[in-house]
């Protein structure tokens, strides 16, 4: 009996036991070595170890200094909240054309519902560097978006907006960055939407309609907060990769958009201010812990409907 | 569901408008891809001039030593990121399903589910970091293809753990336990009930780490080494300075792979479905 | 513990003894004891949470009882996992395995057990003959009717020739009609095959027309144990009584206390029992007496014992069910008799209908006394 009992123990600690090793170290572990090197101080080739032996007495040198960089010079704080912006936006936009766009799909006739979901997948599967790189010959001067938009003269309205620099001018600005972050985005949204849409009983609306309800109200009371848990995943889904996303506005955005993503990545990499990046991440973390938490919450929750 | 039937408007409006939206929708989607296909055909360096048809990119494609380098780096890297990725997933995803209660769970839960959302940079550069303070104490790992294989293993498992838990929790708990009332030890359970139902979804797991893997941009540029330029990392330091037509005719090929992959891959789903209700119809008109 | 304890005859076959199973200070079953003969089909009947499927869970070793013993076959089972038993179930949901065929299905318990191919083969073939499924063998269980599932999951438990099986309201999920079939057939071929059966059901019609014994449960424990006959008209007590089939419950005092019949006072009639009870005059007692067993007529019946065993009311309600009628005789004090009757001819000029005056009666056999 003990040897069942135990090769059973054994088995489950497996199971467990190696993810779970496994996600600390590559991790848990990192996140803490990010915090140490936030306090550190830069060497020549890498950190300066905070611990340290001096006349035999072990010494523990924390510098704030990043952090004090980080309060003082203000366009960091700036860029943290153009970065949140940017992805307000993104989501707000996403939900906007994604929502409709998985309602019509889930209403659609059974049969097709697997194409038009094979299609919207298609471009994820292709590779998200190419299409952003994509829009950069879209919108860039005789692009056929750029064609359309000039010829459309929106790029007048666009300009007093102050969405983009000047007339003629849609790269690099704070309008291709949306519509490069909305596109690549876009398929996050409309899945998890699509997924909870389609599930849905249809015999509510019926109910609904029976007991007085106009279809549109019938929208608005029964359909959408029963697709809340969708919203917010596919908003989750949306916000939190987008604050933080350096591509996009690397290959898209300009001057005019600050991205805390671009921020940690130069002082890394062109500034070698490994402090100073660390300091950038772990407030950026202390940032998303928030819709985080929410997100963890609400994935929790699904996978106890799910039983 | 009825075809068309909507409960927004008056019925035909709606159909109309949602039409409408999917159709710009899809427009949308797929404008880039097509723009990147046409372009790759384009007779000039300038890829937004179009001068005239030509397949001179793609023959210089097959010399671009860089590129292809990189293309065989990421396979190679891929493959490895989507068989670990499915191993740690399946791991993980049994873990939650099974297990209701062990030490840790929502640490465990958090740990899994967070590369799912958090930006790239945050995991690239804190693995980096961990890597470094790892290497000056220990000597090793070096910067290159396998310190990428970590990054990206970490964010496959979170895919594939979504991907095969999914399928477990829709899994009849009493089939497992009718394999062991035949007699099916544990591990027996697992090979011949358990694997076999939840091989479908273990393959999307594959095939989704795989592809996320041969994409990836940021992990690798802040875990790569010398010598270990993945070809996202080629493109897009060619996309950085401006636009390219190498890029087009290398994304065209992608593109088109990709394209073959999936329709293909939901064709034989679609007919695997459709032979599966035929049989169930017939066998009912059998027994009459 | 001395040796007899673990002795086995025909009739000790299945031994559960006090076993009781607590999930953390919910006592799901509290110390139930059976004795299940060789070769018989025993039914736990019971509503959902009396501890049915909790106790047939350990039996099966999906569970483990936090105290007492279960001995098959003289050989305790405790500390034995699932897969080593000589115990096979049938699910409620049937539980095939959906990627393998019918034939595979069968085989798959067989080859567990490391049987030479050429054996496997045969057995296999023996039970698809015996559910009669030959020609389905190498379908897959989607393309099964419920019912054919149902025989494939009966021929996968009865394979490995077990010495106990195991059913899981193995009729619940079949409608009305496949339901009346299948339970002869079901009967049938465990009697041809002689193999020991437990079978949790919370149909009491399932459990009384399968099973040679019945026991009730409730809250964990086991109330009555018997054969359907007797658990039908000598319940033991009033949650017997009452979740079998319908009764008419009379509260009343028990007036007379004689060796060879009693008398109970009840508040709109009295009644005469013929037999004997164990209790003191004055306690108060409920006579249950079965609908069926009830006369209805217009005028007043001749009883042999009035003016006891009969008593008038008004017709509130009646449910006509085709074969027999359930008559509601709302009785002098506000309380309703049922009374059923079949409908012996086609039809009558004198139908009694709502509003009628009628007489209801029964005979000093009829009633069941009961104390608890």
């Amino acid at each position: 009996m003990s040897t069942l009992l135990t090769s059973i123990r054994r088995g489950r600690n497996a199971v467990i036991g190696v993810p779970f090793v496994w996600l600390t170290v590559f991790f848990l572990l990192p996140f803490l070595v990010v915090l140490k090197i936030s306090v550190s101080e830069m060497g020549t080739v890498s950190v300066n170890d905070i611990l340290s032996v001096k006349d035999g007495v072990l010494q523990l040198t924390l510098r704030g200094t990043s952090y004090a960089f980080l309060t003082q010079d203000s366009l960091y704080f700036q860029t943290y909240l153009s970065s949140i912006k940017y992805a307000a936006i993104t989501t707000a936009l996403c939900l906007a054309i994604g929502y409709p766009f998985s309602y019509f799909m889930a209403r659609s006739k059974a049969t097709i519902q697997p194409a038009l979901l094979m299609l919207v997948m298609l471009p994820f599967w292709t590779s998200f560097l190419l299409r952003v790189y994509a829009w950069k010959g879209l919108l860039d001067e005789g692009g056929w978006v750029w064609q359309l938009l000039f010829w459309l003269h929106l790029d007048q309205g666009l300009a007093t907006l102050g969405v983009i620099g000047a007339p003629g001018k849609f790269m690099n600005t704070p309008f291709s960055l949306v519509i490069g972050m909305v596109y690549t985005y876009l398929p996050f949204m409309i899945l998890p939407l699509y997924s909870n849409l389609a599930k849905m009983d249809l015999r509510l609306l019926e109910a609904a309609s029976d007991l007085g309800a106009t279809p549109w109200k019938a929208f608005w009371l029964v359909t959408v907060p029963l697709s809340k848990a969708g919203i917010i995943a596919g908003s989750m889904l949306v916000f939190i990769p987008c604050i933080g996303e350096f591509v996009i506005p690397e290959l898209l955005g300009g001057p005019q958009t600050l991205m805390i993503g671009r921020v940690l990545w130069d002082e890394f990499f062109s500034n070698n201010d490994w402090p100073m990046a660390s300091t950038v991440a772990v407030v950026m973390i202390l940032l998303i812990i928030v819709p985080l938490a929410v997100f963890n919450r609400y994935q929790a929750e699904a996978q106890e409907k799910a039983k | 569901m009825s075809a068309g039937k909507s409960t927004l408007f008056g019925a035909g409006f709606a159909r109309v408008f949602g039409r409408g939206w999917l159709a710009a929708g899809y427009l949308f989607l797929y404008l880039p891809i097509v723009a990147l296909v046409v372009y790759s055909f384009n007779d000039s360096p300038i890829p937004n001039l179009w001068k005239g048809f030509t397949l001179k990119w793609y023959v210089k494609l097959a010399s671009d030593n860089e590129m292809l380098g990189g293309l065989w780096l990421s396979l190679k890297i891929a493959f490895f990121t989507a068989t670990g990725s499915l191993v740690l997933g399946t791991l993980a995803a049994f873990a939650l399903v099974k297990y209701r209660r062990f030490f840790g769970r929502t640490l465990f839960s958090g740990m899994v589910n967070a590369p799912l959302v958090m930006p790239e940079v945050i995991i690239g550069l804190s693995l980096l970091l961990m890597l470094v303070s790892v290497q000056k104490a220990l000597g090793f790992p070096e910067r290159g293809a396998m310190t990428i294989w970590f990054g990206h293993l970490l964010l496959g498992m979170a895919y594939a753990t979504v991907v095969i838990q999914a399928r477990l929790q829709g899994l009849n708990p009493q089939l497992e336990e009718a394999a062991m009332d035949l007699g099916a030890k544990p591990f027996q359970v697992f090979t011949l009930v358990t694997l076999p139902m939840i091989a479908q979804a273990l393959m999307s797991a594959w095939l989704l780490t795989f592809t996320l893997s041969l994409d990836d941009v940021v992990l690798s540029a802040f875990l790569n080494g010398p010598g270990s330029t993945t070809m996202p990392l080629v493109i897009f330091s060619r996309a950085r300075l401006g636009l390219n037509p190498s890029v087009n005719a290398v994304a065209t090929v992608i593109i088109t792979l990709v394209a073959i992959g999936t329709v293909v891959a939901s064709y034989l789903i679609a007919r695997a479905e459709r032979d599966r209700a035929n049989a169930i119809a017939q066998a009912q008109r059998d027994d009459g | 513990m001395a040796a007899s304890d673990t002795t086995t005859s025909a009739a000790t076959y299945l031994q559960i003894q006090d076993v009781v199973k607590d999930f953390s200070g919910y006592k799901a079953v509290n110390n139930v004891s059976l004795d299940i003969a060789k070769g018989e089909i025993f039914a736990l009947l019971g509503s959902s949470g009396c501890g049915k499927t909790t106790l047939l869970r350990m039996l099966a070793g999906f569970e483990t009882p936090t105290s007492g013993r279960i001995v098959l076959n003289g050989q305790d089972l405790a500390g034995m996992p699932p897969y080593e038993r000589p115990i096979n179930m049938m699910f409620q949901s049937y539980a095939l395995f959906p990627h393998l065929t019918v034939w595979d299905n069968i085989a798959f318990g067989l080859r567990r057990d490391a049987m030479p191919k050429d054996q496997v083969a045969e057995r296999v073939e023996a039970m698809l003959k015996l559910v009669q499924l030959g020609k389905y063998a190498k379908r897959k269980p989607h393309q099964l009717s419920g019912g054919q599932q149902q025989r494939v999951a009966l021929a996968r438990s009865l394979a490995k020739r077990p010495q106990l099986m195991l059913l899981d309201e193995p009729l619940g999920a079949l409608d009305k009609k496949l339901r009346e079939e299948t339970q002869i057939e079901l009967v049938n071929i465990i009697e041809e095959v002689g193999v020991t059966c437990v079978m949790v059901t919370h149909d009491q019609e399932e459990a009384m027309t399968m099973a040679s014994r019945i026991a009730v449960m409730s809250e964990g424990r086991i109330l009555q144990v018997g054969p359907p006959s007797e658990i039908y008209e000598t319940p033991a007590t009033r949650f017997v009584a009452d979740f079998i089939g319908n009764v008419n419950m009379m509260e009343g005092k028990l007036q007379c206390d004689f060796p060879d019949h009693v008398i109970v006072e009840c508040t709109d009639c009295s009644h005469y029992v013929g037999h004997g009870i164990t209790g003191t005059e004055g306690m108060p007692v409920s006579v249950a007496v079965r609908p069926e067993k009830i006369a209805l007529q217009r005028e007043m019946p001749e009883v042999d014992h009035a003016p006891h065993n009969r008593v008038r009311g008004t017709i509130k309600d009646l449910a006509y069910f085709g074969s027999f009628t359930v008559y509601h005789l709302a009785l002098a004090s506000g309380a309703m008799l049922k009374v059923s009757q079949s409908n012996v001819s086609r039809h009558r000029d004198d139908q009694l209908t709502w509003g009628d005056t009628a007489w209801a009666s029964w005979s000093p056999t009829a009633q069941v006394v009961l104390t608890q």
